[in-house]
């Protein structure tokens, strides 16, 4: 369960102070699958960030499952991250030195050192969930946009998160191929329970979705919770 | 820690172009200090060895005040027999000593009956002088210098050619003895000498018993006791045990004699502290080069994978691990470069020695240089490049770890 309370963002752009999020008031619940749409600008990547923990805000409090973000210092807030947050890019990155099966594998050797039997377990049966097994030692350039993004999705999963932050996961991708990253997500979070939250102006994914948030020009304008 | 080193090794691995460079330039400077190394120490051991082999012995001993006016080779601060003595107690229990020998020194008139110079003239015990003295035949054209007989001189060779003078001719030589009087003999050439350093020098050699005579003493006299060591390693040691002696004190409480090592002596220590020098300096331009190219590779590294930074730290990878990954890269090109450069440098040593580099030097033509690589000599430079080359992965390192991972994101 995510609250935010009065979160502020101003960014210094010289002598200027740029606010960017005002007042944002917030809370998204464990297992939703949420989109937060608005134009180019309007500060829904902002919002990603914070609620992501990569960002602090100037004012205002962040709770995630009782901890106030908003209080941990840089390591601890790593630390964090890596053992509750998952992100999807829009631009996969993947570590292009590393095979799928490495990238997948990284989370669990640098952030949650588990042992090696446990980490093959946990890849082998993500990169089936992603269709990817019969591409697990190639690398991320030898891959179409589809298989990374799939790769991504089964990296950002392995840590067991319990929230996924997407901006823009099918920005880079045809129709057919957001089609199916959209259904996988969806299959994951309906197995998983793992809440899903998108930064996007795809209107595939806020077809899905249970709710939108619209935020122009960093206010929430809108927030409708949708029936299927 | 283990996976960190498999995730940098990775990152070198599969970015291979890079490290190759990066480690070849390593390799190429740890090659160049390394064989400097080696051959500048086997022309310093040469050279050294030339020096102390055919001139100055290890250790000389003299009477108190003769070295401060050797020039004028005074007749009145040779050993009497009594120092003799007492010294060639020390020096046949010192363990460390070969040989010694007896030289008696005086400065003469030189005369060919048509014109006459001045002459530095060394009394030896040829046999002696050789034993102690190995290379010293090698200065010597003529006759062998062990069957210098009583009644021949072995003249400088410079004077030899000035004065027109050949092997079997008759000279005469002319000496004041301390008490005034003054006498001369005939002498028979055998050959000339040259010094160590080539041709030049005043210095002839005579029998010391012809110096006896000519000086008109009975008893036996000399100016500097030559010390061969068993090795020049026991300098120090040697030394040591001949201590008793620089502070021995006669009956008017003065100090009777003085010991010196070849360094004090030869003024060839100031090239070889020259040599010590270079080595140094170019060890400090080894330094440099990997500090730079090191630093240069580790910030190009940083920038390029800026996004990737970014990536890893929003996944949860800890500012001081992102520090760890970046110093493990540097210190393993440090590594790997040094690994390849060392057993490179004993590839290229062996193949020198197989070639053999010669040089010439006084008489001797085709002196051969056998250098050698000390094995510490390898470690030290090996630990100082690695040690660099985590010192200047240092700063890029940190420059990723503070990156904030939204502003890295954002990259392209």
């Amino acid at each position: 369960m995510i609250t935010n309370a009065h979160v502020s963002k101003v960014y210094k752009m010289g002598e200027i102070d740029l606010t960017v999020i005002h007042d944002l008031n917030l809370s998204i619940n464990h297992g939703e699958f949420v989109a937060i749409v608005g134009p180019s600008g309007s500060g829904k990547s902002t919002v990603l960030n914070l609620l992501g923990c990569l960002d602090k805000p100037t004012s205002g409090k962040i709770m995630i499952d009782e901890i106030d973000v908003t209080q941990l210092d840089t390591t601890a807030l790593a630390n964090f991250r890596g053992e509750n947050i998952g992100f999807i890019f829009q631009s996969f990155n993947l570590i292009p030195v590393l095979s799928v099966y490495e990238n997948i594998e990284y989370p669990l050797i640098m952030i949650q050192n588990l042992p090696k039997e446990e980490r093959k377990k946990r890849i082998m049966k993500l990169l089936e969930d992603v269709d990817m097994l019969d591409q697990k030692d190639k690398f991320p350039d030898q891959l179409s946009g589809g298989q990374r993004q799939r790769v991504a999705i089964a990296r950002a999963l392995v840590t067991n998160p319990k929230i996924v932050f997407a901006d823009e996961p099918t920005a880079n991708l045809d129709t057919k191929t957001s089609n199916q990253i959209i259904t996988l997500m969806r299959n994951i979070q309906q197995e998983f329970n793992t809440t899903f939250i998108f930064a996007t102006h795809d209107e595939k994914i806020v077809r899905v979705v249970d709710r939108i948030i619209t935020i122009i020009d960093g206010v929430i304008t809108d927030d409708k919770r949708v029936s299927l | 820690m283990k996976n960190i080193i498999k995730i940098s090794f990775r990152n070198l691995i599969r970015s291979s172009r890079r490290t190759i460079l990066t480690a070849s330039l390593i390799t190429i400077g740890v090659i160049f200090v390394l064989v400097y190394a080696a051959l500048s120490g086997s022309f310093k051991a040469y050279m050294v060895g030339q020096i102390t082999d055919s001139m100055l012995g290890h250790i000389q001993i003299h009477r108190k005040g003769y070295v401060a006016s050797i020039d004028n080779l005074p007749l009145d601060k040779n050993l009497n027999k009594k120092q003799i003595e007492k010294i060639s107690e020390y020096l046949n229990e010192n363990p460390y000593i070969e040989s010694y020998t007896f030289r008696l020194k005086l400065g003469a008139m030189f005369s060919n009956y048509v014109a006459s110079t001045s002459i530095r003239l060394n009394g030896i015990d040829p046999q002696k002088e050789t034993q102690t003295l190995p290379l010293f035949p090698s200065r010597i054209q003529g006759e062998d210098v062990s069957t210098l007989q009583e009644g021949s001189i072995m003249v400088p060779e410079l004077l030899a050619k000035g004065m027109q003078i050949n092997k079997d001719d008759t000279i005469v030589l002319v000496a004041t003895n301390q008490k005034g009087s003054v006498n001369g003999l005939n002498f028979k050439v055998a050959g000339t000498v040259e010094t160590v350093s080539g041709p030049g020098g005043r210095d002839g050699y005579i029998h010391i018993n012809d110096v006896k005579k000519l000086l008109r003493i009975q008893e036996i006299e000399v100016s500097e006791i030559v010390i061969r060591l068993k090795d020049v390693k026991y300098l120090d040691k040697a030394m040591e045990q001949l201590k008793p002696l620089t502070i021995f004190r006669n009956q008017k409480d003065k100090l009777v004699f003085e010991i010196h090592t070849w360094e004090k002596l030869s003024p060839f220590y100031n090239i070889v502290k020259m040599l010590d020098i270079m080595d140094i300096s170019i060890k400090i331009i080894l330094i440099s080069i990997v500090l730079i190219s090191i630093l240069n590779v580790m910030v190009m590294s940083v920038y390029e994978r800026i996004k990737e930074i970014g990536t890893i730290a929003a996944m949860g990878t800890t500012p001081s691990t992102i520090t760890k990954l970046f110093l493990t890269e540097g210190l393993m090109l440090g590594i790997f470069g040094t690994i390849v450069g060392g057993i490179l440098s004993y590839i290229i040593v062996f193949i020198i020695n197989l070639i053999g580099i010669t040089f010439s030097f006084g008489r001797q033509d085709n002196l051969t240089l056998n250098p050698v690589l000390n094995l510490n000599e390898v470690l030290f430079v090996s630990l100082i490049v690695i040690i660099i080359s985590l010192v200047a992965s240092i700063s890029p390192a940190r420059k990723a770890a503070k990156l904030n991972p939204v502003d890295a994101l954002r990259q392209n």
